[in-house]
Parts: C-alpha cells; sequence; structure tokens
C-alpha cells in the first residue's frame, strides 16, 4: 500500500441552513485502501460520500483528487462511480445492459465494452443471471449487479453507499469477504459508508469514526478497537465496561470503589468529571489465592451466556444501573461456578484501562 | 345472513341493469334490420354501410380524429414533463398541485365559456385548432394524473445513478427516466383520446360557427334534432368500442402489462 493519498479532504464542511451535517472533515484515503465512514444514523456520512459523488456541493473546504481539486466537475464528469443503498437499477434493463450502461456513456467501441461486461460478470458470478430483469433477481444477485455496475467503469475511486444493508445477516457476511476479495482483484480504492462497526472492522483497512459531522478518529480497525480516541468511540465500537468518576493521580477515583488505575492523558486536569472504560475480554475472574490485581471490582453474577468458544457474564456492581459485561473463554468459565446469584471478584491491569473525560 | 346476501345480489343486479341495459339496447338496435325500436327484424350492419357513405359523418369523424390526436399529443407531452416537474420538487410547490388539476374538477360548461371568452377577447379564429386547445387543457391534467401516480413509486435514486455512470441530463430522461415511466405515459395519453373523442360541450363553445369544424359529438347533436335514428345508434355504438378498446389498453400499460 503507498501512501500517496488518491483522495484528500480538506476541512470540508456542508452546511443545511443553520445545521452543519459535515464539520470540518479532513481526511487522507489512500491508494488501494479499502476505506469506511463509520458512525450512527446523522452523522454525515452519507452527505460526506455525497460530496465525494458531487451530488452535494461542500459549503467550504475542498476535495482533492489525485491532488487536484474535484469540486467544479459534475457527478458525470468524475472519475469516481457510487453504488447507491437502494442499488438504483433501471427496471427496464436486464443486468447485462444495466452493466454495459455506463460503458455506453463514456462511447467504447462495442467489442471492448463486450469484453469488459464480460469479465466483471464472471469476476462478480453473475453469468446465469446476466440476461435477466432486476425483478427477476434476488436481493444478492441484485447487490452485485450494482456492484459490477459501478465496477466496470474502472473508476478512481469506488464509493459504496451500506452496500449490505438491505442483506440479510448470514448473506451479508459472505458478502463482507466477498466485497474485500473483489477490492483486492480490481485493485480499486473503495469508501464504503457504514453504521455497522462490526461490517467496518472486518472489512476495511482503515475507519473514521463520525459523530455530528465531525470527523472522531481514523485508523485501523486495530487502533480505533484498543486505542478508541474518546468515550463515543470507545462505546459505539464494540462493547465497553464504563465506570464514572473524577480524575486523581494514577487513574479514575469511583465513588464506592476508589482508584481505578489507568494511564491519564494529558489535558484531563485532576478532578474533572471521567469515565474508566474496560473491554469485557479484558475482564478476569480473580480467584482467592492468585496475585492481586491492579483493579478489581466485586459483584454477584446475574447471567451467564453461552456462545461457544466464550461466555458472556452479567455482573451487576453497586456501581451503576447497567450491569458490567465480562467475557471469558469456555475453559475458564467451567473453571468456576457462574449461576446467577454467584459473588465473584473482577479483575483487570491498568494498562488495559482507558481514561476519558466523561 | 343468506338473506342479506340475496339482497346484496338483488341491489348489485339492479345497479348494473340501470347502468348498462340502456347501452345494451343502443348497441342491440344499432344491429336492427327495420330501424324502428319498437320492433326486431333481424341482424343486419347496415346501418353501419350507410354511415360510410354519409359525407357529413365522415367529415366530423375525421375532424373528432384530429382533434383527439393533436390535444392527445401535446397534452402528453405537457402533461407528463408536469407530472415530472412537481414530483421532482414536491416539497416546494404544495399549492401549485391544486391549480393544475382544477381543469379536472370545474364544470365543463364553465371551462367552455371561460376558454370561449379568452379566444373572442384574444380575437382568435375558431375552428379545429381552438376545439384541440381547449381539450389540452383537461387531457394535460388526466396525463398529468396518471404519470404522477406512476412516480410516487419511482427510485428517483435511478436519476443519480445513470448520471453517475456518466450520462447527461437529457440521456438519463431517453434512457432511464421516460423509459420506466413509458407504460402510465401511454395509459395516459389513450385516457385523453378518449376524453377528447366524446368531449361535446367544450368543442361546441369552441368550435365557432359553420359546419367546418364539427365533431362527432356535435354531429349526432344535430341529427338528434329529426329523432333517434338507427344510424346514430350505430355512429354510438362505435364511438362506445373505440372507448372501451383504448380505456382496456390504458389499464393494461398502467399495470405494466403491455411495453
Amino acid at each position: 500500500m503507498s501512501a500517496r493519498p488518491v483522495l484528500s479532504l480538506e476541512a470540508v464542511t456542508k452546511r443545511f441552513g443553520a445545521v452543519a451535517a459535515v464539520d470540518g472533515v479532513s481526511l487522507a484515503i489512500r491508494e488501494n485502501e479499502f476505506f469506511a465512514l463509520l458512525g450512527p444514523s446523522g452523522c454525515g456520512k452519507t452527505t460526506l460520500l455525497r460530496m465525494l459523488a458531487g451530488f452535494e456541493t461542500p459549503s467550504a473546504g475542498q476535495i482533492l483528487l489525485d491532488g487536484e481539486d474535484i469540486s467544479p466537475l459534475p457527478p458525470n464528469k468524475r472519475p469516481l462511480n457510487l453504488m447507491f443503498q437502494s442499488y438504483a437499477l433501471f427496471p427496464h434493463m436486464s443486468a447485462r445492459a444495466n452493466i454495459a450502461y455506463g460503458l455506453e456513456m463514456e462511447r467504447l467501441p462495442k467489442a471492448e465494452i463486450d469484453a469488459r461486461v464480460a469479465a466483471i460478470v464472471a469476476a462478480t458470478h453473475l453469468e446465469a443471471y446476466a440476461d435477466r430483469k432486476p425483478e427477476q433477481l434476488s436481493g444478492g444477485q441484485r447487490q452485485r449487479v450494482a456492484l459490477a455496475r459501478a465496477l466496470v467503469k474502472r473508476p478512481r475511486v469506488l464509493l459504496l453507499d451500506e452496500p449490505l444493508g438491505a442483506l440479510d445477516k448470514k448473506l451479508r457476511g459472505a458478502m463482507q469477504i466477498e466485497l474485500k476479495r473483489l477490492q483486492s482483484e480490481v485493485g480499486i480504492t473503495f469508501v464504503v459508508v457504514t453504521h455497522d462497526q462490526e461490517e467496518a472492522l472486518v472489512m476495511a483497512d482503515r475507519v473514521a469514526v463520525l459523530k455530528d459531522g465531525r470527523l472522531r478518529q481514523c485508523g485501523s480497525p486495530h487502533e480505533v478497537y484498543e486505542r478508541p480516541a474518546d468515550r463515543f468511540v470507545a462505546d459505539f465500537i464494540g462493547v465497553t465496561n464504563f465506570l464514572a468518576g473524577r480524575i486523581a493521580d494514577g487513574g479514575v477515583l469511583v465513588d464506592g470503589l476508589g482508584l481505578v488505575r489507568g494511564a491519564v492523558a494529558t489535558g484531563l486536569a485532576a478532578g474533572a468529571a471521567a469515565v474508566a472504560a474496560v473491554r469485557p475480554e479484558r475482564l478476569s475472574l480473580v480467584r482467592a489465592g492468585s496475585a492481586a490485581p491492579d483493579n478489581a471490582l466485586s459483584g454477584t453474577v446475574v447471567a451467564a451466556a453461552y456462545h461457544g468458544l466464550d461466555v458472556q457474564l452479567h455482573v451487576a456492581t453497586p456501581l451503576s444501573a447497567a450491569p458490567v459485561l465480562v467475557r471469558l473463554t469456555a475453559a475458564d468459565a467451567e473453571a468456576a461456578p457462574l449461576s446467577p446469584g454467584t459473588a465473584v471478584t473482577l479483575g483487570w491491569s491498568a494498562a488495559d484501562t482507558r481514561v476519558f473525560a466523561a | 345472513m343468506r338473506d342479506g346476501r340475496l339482497a346484496l345480489t338483488i341491489v348489485l343486479t339492479l345497479v348494473f341493469a340501470f347502468l348498462y341495459v340502456p347501452i345494451g339496447v343502443l348497441v342491440a338496435l344499432s344491429f336492427n334490420e327495420g330501424g324502428l325500436p319498437t320492433a326486431w327484424s333481424g341482424f343486419s350492419f347496415k346501418w353501419y354501410a350507410a354511415l360510410a357513405h354519409n359525407g357529413a359523418i365522415l367529415q366530423a369523424a375525421l375532424n373528432t380524429l384530429i382533434v383527439a390526436l393533436a390535444s392527445t399529443a401535446v397534452a402528453t407531452v405537457l402533461g407528463t414533463l408536469l407530472a415530472l416537474g412537481i414530483e421532482m420538487r414536491r416539497r416546494k410547490s404544495r399549492g401549485l398541485e391544486a391549480l393544475i388539476f382544477a381543469p379536472m374538477i370545474i364544470p365543463d360548461i364553465v371551462l367552455a365559456i371561460a376558454l370561449l371568452s379568452m379566444f373572442a377577447m384574444l380575437d382568435v379564429t375558431m375552428g379545429l385548432h381552438t376545439i384541440a386547445a381547449s381539450h389540452v387543457v383537461f387531457n394535460l391534467a388526466f396525463v398529468a394524473a396518471v404519470v404522477r401516480a406512476r412516480l410516487k413509486s419511482f427510485d428517483w435514486s435511478m436519476i443519480e445513478a445513470s448520471t453517475d455512470l456518466g450520462a447527461t441530463g437529457f440521456t438519463t430522461f431517453r434512457r432511464v427516466t421516460l423509459p420506466a415511466i413509458a407504460g402510465s405515459v401511454v395509459a395516459g395519453a389513450l385516457i385523453a383520446f378518449t376524453l377528447s373523442v366524446d368531449e361535446f360541450i367544450i368543442a361546441f363553445f369552441t368550435a365557432g360557427a359553420g359546419r367546418a369544424s364539427i365533431t362527432l359529438p356535435m354531429q349526432i347533436y344535430s341529427m338528434l334534432r329529426f329523432g333517434i335514428t338507427p344510424e346514430i345508434n350505430a355512429l354510438a355504438t362505435l364511438v362506445i368500442a373505440v372507448s372501451v378498446v383504448a380505456l382496456t389498453l390504458s389499464q393494461r400499460f398502467n399495470r405494466g402489462m403491455v411495453g
């Protein structure tokens, strides 16, 4: 992966009336990257995508493609293609005619169009369905036609708006892998918009997390999961337990528990409201006689859910109404009785504790 | 329960009889050899043959066809564009909608007087062209209504998709928008054609003086002064046939069964 950005966003802002749907977002998307714009609904990710495609004009800031400002170009002149959430297939055309449409617009010779369409039809496994109309195709087949129709244009960047949103859960899992395979096969930069954090983590090389039009964090799935930039990201990506308190020397002072040890980022003043965050899989059961962990918390098991490889414990504590979630390996869970009502002590290390402003 | 059903069936039969028996009688009499409304004297096409040799009726039929085709063509183009325009900027033009559909609701006689006044005021020579122009007024509303109904379930992102794939606005209209709504455009055109063929009041007011621009309904009306002849029955039967065929086709197009 080269480090040269294909697409650069510089302080891009989009206002609708007084509301900023996208607020000063700067990003550099690299060549051949699978990039995800992730956030809850209304975070501005779709508006951002539509600005890249050319259907919205930024109120401020610049969008550079290979170093050149593409703002003056209308959507039909941009070397970017968008796969629509609704697929937007043309109902009166066969799958093949839908796919060929974009190449016909480029006025390519018929032989070249046929060859490129045939190649993409093969790559997306649509050979058996290519002459059907969209209404005769299943949801998964339609999704592949939409993908093929955008990919066959060989765009500099392919934009995908919730590409898997309309598929059922099982198909979605298979298509996540399929999309990733296609992306590395065709060697095109993908920018995908999704609200599904799991999807983003599975597919993307890098993830940008957006909230209320602002960029909260941009990094690899590992970075945003293990080192979330703030409380929102920690909560939105995966599952996190939060313990509320105040900043103290060496951690967060939690009422009723004492000091939770963890590294405090500079910029958080002593006494400021804060939360200590820890992932469920970083918690373990503290057994009598074992070494005391950096941090410990006692509670009562409310429920234990068996998931095959691991067991999820819900532990009630006096600290908050929400139970603390713990993920134990099946082997760990079998070593101790964990029926509801069992008193347990949970321990975790200071290194696994993140401290955020509340 | 059974009594209730029986009563309903009787009422339904009576209502349909009320609606269709007169039409049935008219159609039957048009094939009556003797020509008397009181006695059936054998099946014959002679009144249809008589029509074919009646110069005044043939001229009226030709006039009707010219008016219907011209007004349908104009109304279909304008009505389709109007429907697209309204649906594209739906949120901004609530008031506009009511204005466009008013010609469907305003009594024909009011519209007829208004159009006549306007043509007189502008000092337009009246003839087939003024009838056709007047028919466009209400036909446009009907075409727009039929096309709009189809556009309610139109996926507008198709237009963006076409643009995104490199098409210009005109190419998108020609290759995506129009084919996707073609069924409803044809359906609207057929309804407009039917309405124009049997429209009397507005044509009567805007035809101007003389026999040159008389249409079929006007011709029938003038023939009625000498009583209902079997020829009128035959002519009316033909008008019914044209209307039924056009409206049936219209429904099929609108459901996407044809085209």
